[in-house]
């Protein structure tokens, strides 16, 4: 069966990113498909490269880019979410004059339509938020 | 579950989403932010409703003067739904009821449905995103 | 469907409201602060007791025991892990989070 996932939170303030980054992991063992992790609202901050987190803690950001990496998971982030959060990729960056950017690895940004596009063709859409 | 649903005329799949809210506007931005994905959503010829259960019929308040907040004022967005023929707006009569209010009382037309009757209309949902 | 709840229900109303709008058949699984409503002794409790009569009612195991709270599960509360969190959403056409 297909899987799609929303957060709706950031990491550490709310509970909802790692209650969504174990779901994920048991979809996958239970050898479902995780089709894609849609972040919106403050969820977007899930795809900050520059969270540093006491060595002591789990890394939310490194664990959704690690997963990823390893099952070619599809995260985005929604642009116009992201955007007023000041969580910008490269491409972002040039376009809107900015001197930094700060998206982890395995995250892309893209559009809105992408969540409901997740909604249309997974078989289930999961949401975690507060 | 595919094989059950409609098809449009495309070809493609048309499911029926439900967005449904339950915070209310400005102390939040769920309202605001949820609003811009039922609008993205127009895009995909899907079979669209929306429900205002608990604070969320907060949003459909007529009235709404931010100004002293400095806030964008989005009430008229719910006026141009319609335009997306985004039409089903039901609202849950005891939510409305236990704040005192009516349906004289909103910006735009909505169906005031009880709580059993908006139930059964979530169990007929493929898919709900609640804010 | 299956009704997700997250929230404590002496903090917030989702429980209420997912309890009002689930209709017989339901099931509601009890995740983050709402397992706290799963628990002996609770003002929440004897709601979700009278509703166990027509809804499912299934309690995230891994939360109830991060909160110290595992052993004041109220009789008929099912326990799952995330295993079964899985199973629970793909057996139901679909499911609603009540955030």
């Amino acid at each position: 069966m297909k899987f799609a996932i929303l957060v709706n939170e950031g990491p550490y303030t709310h509970q909802a990113s790692d209650s969504a980054y174990q779901f994920a992991k048991a979809v996958l063992a239970k050898g479902h498909e995780l089709y894609r992790v849609f972040f919106y609202h403050d969820g977007v901050n899930n795809a900050s490269r520059l969270t540093v987190p006491p060595a002591d803690d789990r890394h939310i950001v490194n664990r959704w880019s690690a997963l990823a990496q390893e099952h070619g998971i599809d995260l985005v982030v929604c642009i116009a979410a992201a955007q007023r959060r000041g969580m910008l990729d490269e491409n972002e960056m040039k376009r809107q004059g900015k001197d930094a950017n700060n998206i982890a690895p395995g995250f892309r940004i893209s559009g809105l339509g992408q969540l409901v596009e997740a909604g249309i063709q997974a078989d289930r859409l999961v949401t975690f938020g507060d | 579950m595919t094989d059950e649903l409609e098809m449009e005329e495309g070809g493609g799949v048309v499911k029926k989403f439900m967005f449904l809210n339950r915070k209310a506007p400005y102390g939040t931005i769920y309202a605001l932010e949820g609003l811009e994905v039922v609008l993205i959503s127009a895009a995909f010829d899907q079979d669209v409703c929306m429900a205002f259960v608990d604070d969320g019929v907060y949003q459909l308040m007529k009235n709404v003067d931010t100004t002293g907040i400095d806030m964008k004022n989005f009430s008229k967005t719910y006026r141009a739904l319609e335009g997306y023929d985004i039409e089903k707006l039901y609202v849950e009569k005891e939510s409305m009821e236990a704040r005192g209010l009516t349906e004289d009382d909103f910006i735009v037309d909505v169906t005031v449905m009880s709580s059993a009757e908006l139930a059964a209309l979530m169990n007929e949902q493929d898919v709900v995103i609640s804010h | 469907m299956l009704h997700i709840v997250n929230k404590s229900p002496t903090e917030r109303n989702s429980l209420d409201s997912c309890l009002r709008l689930a209709t017989k058949g339901s099931a509601v699984l009890l995740i983050e602060d709402a397992v706290y409503a799963a628990t002996k002794g609770t003002a929440a409790a004897a709601k979700l007791q009278a509703a166990m009569a027509d809804l499912k009612v299934y309690a995230l195991a891994p939360d109830l025991n991060a909160r110290g709270v595992a052993g004041r599960v109220l009789e008929g509360v099912n326990l799952v892990d995330y295993g079964g969190f899985v199973d629970l959403v793909a057996e139901h056409n679909t499911c609603q989070s009540w955030l």
